[in-house]
């Protein structure tokens, strides 16, 4: 009397699981067919950036909102990748922080051969001093963050972690892992960490 | 081109007085005013003189066959311009695929007047403060004969809507140094880049509003730029390698575009910044 009710029922969880475990996978293979065809000119050297890895898969699947098990496996993952400075202390020259957090230069392939360091852009997104009118809003605003911290050595801590890979703190963040990447040196990372965090940065004024 | 050097004049004035004073916004609505004065004299459009140059091309027998790109298919019958803009991209029985306005010009330009492809997409995009190159010029053209017209894309072939699955899929890809997609910038509404507003291109109403606006006079490049160029341009900035002209990715995001946009209104070539 119940198979047929169990054979639904079975067909139903199958359907469901099938449908958590692949959300939003159709056509994976032929957009990663379609990135193959596409780009014929570049060297392999250039065309390895157009490869993604584990996190860029699975955020990209699950539309940065991966679900528990996989954002704890990508926090895990992209937390080992962070390596602190030799000397444990985070906070470099906020005033060369300052000029990185404004240049948005590198990476590209017009960049090539480079004329300068990369820069940070952190302007692209954020607001930080309160003198620089022309900031971006995909991120949050960063004004007066160390202040608001009590200027606090974890809280600078924090800061390093969260340029230097993002990820490790928020699963399938939309920030670049500048250090993870090495698109960033730990000595632009640390300026760039004395920029939001040193009491005497425009940041905090 | 006194008209024009006296627009572009008159542009960077209202810029240079109110970048300074910068109110947040005041950017946006110096370009929006400078619309609204083209809007109110179309005829000083300065992307209007590569459609003039298009359509003399696109006339012009040429090419190692001799022929004119009249007898070119756009998707609504051979020569028939008017309106196919707003149909494309679409699939291309002939050529197995479908293809985007620009890549079947391209197509056109080889079977018809027996151009070799190499050669004509050696150059598509022209760089700042040069005149618009043959595709630029000729996508110009037809795009023009859509303006008016409202996004009317086809999803009946099995290859167009693979196109369009590919295009979402390429969307919310992320990849590169940066870990980039095109939703990293363009996945919500309300946010900019600097002071550049964003459009958040997943969501039709804000996706009708630009989609069409494309091939667009750049005033700060003093040139127009078409839809794979600007499609590239987000690639390059993604500190990705150059795409192909006419490629399947490009060809995919268009249709994705496209398909958000639909229903929207063509007004290219519009004034961008």
């Amino acid at each position: 009397m119940n198979r047929p009710l169990l054979l639904v029922g079975a067909t139903a969880a199958i359907a469901v699981a099938v449908y958590l475990l692949f959300p939003r996978a159709q056509g994976g293979n032929s957009v990663d067919a379609a990135v193959k065809a596409s780009w014929t000119t570049a060297d392999p050297e250039w065309l390895a950036r157009l490869e993604q890895d584990e996190t860029q898969k699975v955020c990209s699947r699950y539309r940065n909102t991966p679900p528990k098990a996989v954002a704890d496996a990508i926090l895990a993952r992209e937390r080992a990748s962070i390596v602190y400075p030799a000397d444990g202390n985070v906070m470099g020259d906020w005033k060369k922080g300052q000029v990185l957090a404004q240049s948005g230069y590198g990476g590209r392939f017009t960049d090539i051969p480079p004329r300068a360091e990369n820069g940070g852009n952190c302007y692209a997104c954020h607001q930080l001093d309160t003198t620089e009118l022309s900031f971006g809003t995909l991120g949050p605003s960063l004004l007066a963050y160390g202040k608001d911290r009590k200027f606090a050595a974890a809280e600078a801590k924090a800061v390093y972690e969260r340029i230097y890979n993002p990820q490790a703190t928020i699963a399938c963040a939309n920030m670049p892992r500048l250090g993870a990447s090495k698109f960033l040196t730990v000595e632009q990372i640390k300026d760039l960490v004395a920029f939001v965090m040193s009491p005497e940065s425009p940041v905090n004024q | 081109m006194p008209a024009r050097t006296t627009i572009v004049a008159f542009l960077l004035l209202g810029l240079a007085f109110v970048v300074p004073v910068a109110a947040i916004d005041d950017t946006e609505k110096e370009l929006d005013r400078y619309r609204q004065m083209l809007k109110a004299d179309p005829w000083s459009n300065p992307g209007l003189l590569e459609a003039d140059r298009g359509e003399a091309l696109w006339k012009q027998v040429r090419g190692p066959k001799g022929a004119s790109l009249e007898g070119c298919d756009l998707g609504k019958g051979p020569g028939k311009v008017e309106g196919a803009f707003a149909e494309l991209p679409r699939y291309f029985k002939d050529a197995d695929r479908v293809l985007d306005l620009e890549s079947r010009l391209v197509w056109c330009m080889e079977t018809l007047q027996g151009f070799a492809r190499a050669e004509i997409v050696k150059r598509p995009y022209s760089k700042a403060n040069q005149t618009g190159t043959e595709l630029e010029a000729l996508a110009t053209y037809v795009a023009l004969k859509s303006n008016g017209a409202k996004f009317a894309p086809h999803l009946e072939h099995a290859k167009e809507k693979e196109a369009l699955a590919v295009g979402e899929g390429l969307f919310f890809r992320r990849q590169g140094p940066l870990d980039f997609a095109c939703s990293t910038c363009h996945g919500d509404t309300g946010k900019r880049i600097r002071l550049q507003a964003l459009p958040y291109l997943s969501k039709p109403e804000e996706a009708r509003a630009v989609v069409g606006e494309w091939p667009a006079y750049r005033v700060s490049q003093g040139t127009v730029m078409t839809t794979q160029h600007r499609i590239a341009d987000c690639y390059w900035q993604m500190r990705l390698p150059l795409v192909d002209y006419g490629s399947d990715v490009t060809i995919a995001l268009t249709m994705y575009l496209v398909h958000q946009a639909e229903g929207g209104d063509i007004t290219a070539p519009s004034i961008k910044r």
